[in-house]
């Protein structure tokens, strides 16, 4: 794990609510620092997908304060959010692949908006895409790949272009045990190597514990607890979650 | 297991995108959408409006500068013979001022003959006094107040002689020949609303066919820039699809209605023949219509996308 100082994220007393509906996140207050692994957790209708929208920067919140990069997100010009987007890699629930564009140039997209010279791109893409197992299927449309092959290109996607914070939602959840791992060891990979700040939602409690560095942020009804059921995160120091490490402060 | 490939760390700054990329977000319609078509048509209809409008104005010109340096004297007198003395009379006037380059006694002959389809035998038989007319040429184009003296001139010298500007007889026709040039500019500018609005209806369309691709575009870290462009690009294929298709039916039409016209063998509708300004003018239009479309696709995408964080 590469150590950085300072915060990456900080939230401070969010809600977040659609329209008249009650709040789906409530008084969430926590901060995630640079190079940590993260796991969100909780069950379905918790909240972890709009907090997720929260984090990649696709919703706002209805209040509090949110600085990521030392920057406050909720006043930021909207002009200005794609120099902050270009800092994340995100993998969607839904994957959200362009339907009409190969797994390639699916890819390939972050790079090419970043403009990224082709020659630099194709062999990065071809290299990547060997990596996830789908160097045969680069032509392939996304309708034409199966559930399990459009996840690893929607990961492939996220993480190309060396994103500063790795943002997945269910990323593990239409592929077999043995590519959950390899991928697992993508984002591990990408967290170690480069500084990644990973932060995965998943319900698969095993895959909690296949990274033994990672902390735990648990959602209950839109609100935030630690193992203890403490409405904070981090935790306490001294507090220990199944398969993750020791929870304290995290890394820094 | 080997170490996962990631790219080289990429630039954070908005990249301008490329054709391909652009081509590949947003998929041709081949043509296939009505867009292209409806911007043909109404590129045909400014193009023949265009060229009416200048015909229109060239044949008022025309007909203006062969009548303005000319006027006609009547001489209205019951008696022939004094009739005859008079029209000398005033022809001697005439020849004597400065501004007057020939005169020339219409033979009364000729006379007959222009009034005899709609006087009949009478205007021959001498029964209808018919006033002597004098062709009067002007050494240049001469204005109002240059007409009325030389109109001063000759009534001082001959009683009943009368001083019409040829110029003056047209004027119902240049006014006539004002408002359709007038009607062909409203219809261009009627057109070029209606083409705005079509190009504002099918970018709107398009946007919302693909704004689950602009989403994404957008979370990647596009900016609205770029996914103007992208339609932008698309908007101008289609607009310069439809606008040289449009100018060439336009351009055909004005040809044909040109050359039939031209078969009517008729001085004045000559005069109204296009020069190679106005079909400069005409060439421009599918500039134009392309330039119109690609403006208006870029606003529509800018107020789609404002709305969108």
């Amino acid at each position: 794990m590469i150590d950085k100082p300072g915060e990456i994220v900080k939230f401070d007393n969010v809600g977040l609510r659609y329209g008249t509906d009650p709040e789906v996140l409530s008084d969430l207050s926590f901060t995630l620092y640079p190079g940590s692994f993260y796991f969100l957790t909780g069950a379905s209708g918790a909240g972890k997908t709009s907090l997720l929208k929260l984090l990649y920067l696709s919703q706002r919140p209805s209040r509090g304060a949110i600085q990521m990069f030392g920057k406050d997100m909720v006043t930021l010009p909207r002009g200005r959010l794609p120099d902050f987007r270009r800092r994340l890699g995100v993998v969607f629930q839904n994957f959200r692949l362009v339907d009409h564009l190969s797994a390639f140039d699916n890819v390939a997209l972050p790079l090419r908006l970043a403009g990224t010279e082709e020659v630099r791109v194709r062999k990065s893409v071809s290299e990547m895409l060997e990596w996830v197992g789908l160097a045969q299927r680069a032509q392939a449309c996304p309708p034409s790949l199966s559930g399990g092959e459009q996840q690893r290109v929607a990961i492939a996607r996220a993480v190309i272009a060396r994103p500063q914070m790795l943002i997945a939602d269910e990323p593990t959840g239409n592929v077999d045990p043995e590519m959950a791992l390899k991928l697992l060891r993508l984002f591990e990979a990408l967290n170690n190597r480069i500084g990644t700040t990973v932060i995965v939602a998943t319900h698969d409690v095993h895959l909690l514990k296949k990274v033994p560095d990672s902390l735990i942020m648990r959602l209950h009804k839109g609100r935030l607890s630690d193992p203890t059921g403490a409405l904070r995160f981090p935790p306490r120091p001294g507090g220990s979650e199944p398969g993750g490490r020791a929870m304290s402060e995290p890394a820094r | 297991m080997s170490a996962p490939p990631f790219a080289e760390k990429p630039s954070r700054m908005a990249a301008p995108v490329g054709s391909r990329l652009a081509a590949s977000l947003v998929p041709s319609s081949r043509f296939g959408g009505a867009m292209p078509w409806v911007i043909a048509l109404l590129t045909a209809l400014v193009v023949i409006a265009a060229a009416g409008g200048l015909a229109l104005g060239n044949l008022a010109a025309n007909a203006r500068a062969d009548l303005s340096g000319a006027v006609t004297v009547q001489v209205i007198e019951a008696d022939p013979a004094l009739r005859e003395a008079k029209a000398a009379r005033a022809a001697e006037v005439l020849t004597g001022e400065t501004l007057v380059r020939s005169v020339r006694v219409v033979p009364r002959a000729e006379l007959v003959e222009l009034l005899e389809p709609w006087l009949g035998e009478g205007a021959a038989s001498g029964e209808v006094p018919i006033p002597a007319l004098i062709d009067v040429e002007l050494t240049r184009t001469a204005d109002t107040q240059e007409i009325a003296a030389l109109t001063r001139a000759l009534e001082g010298e001959v009683e009943g002689a009368r001083v019409d500007a040829q110029s003056e007889w047209l004027r119902p026709v240049y006014d006539a020949l004002a408002a359709l040039q007038y009607l062909a500019l409203a219809l261009i500018a009627l057109v070029a609303f209606a083409t705005a609005a079509a190009v504002w209806l099918a970018a709107r369309s398009a946007f919302a066919n693909h704004r689950e691709t602009v989403e994404i575009v957008h979370l990647l870290g596009g900016t609205d820039d770029q996914v103007t462009r992208i339609f932008q690009r698309a908007v101008i294929r289609d607009a310069a699809f439809g606008a040289l298709v449009g100018t060439a039916l336009g351009g055909i039409a004005v040809l044909a209605l040109g050359r039939q016209f031209a078969g009517l063998d008729s001085g004045m509708v000559a005069g109204g023949a296009l020069g190679l300004r106005d079909w400069a003018v005409i060439g421009a239009v599918p500039v134009i219509a392309i330039a119109l479309a690609a403006l208006t696709g870029r606003i529509t995408i800018a107020f789609a996308l404002r709305k969108m964080l």
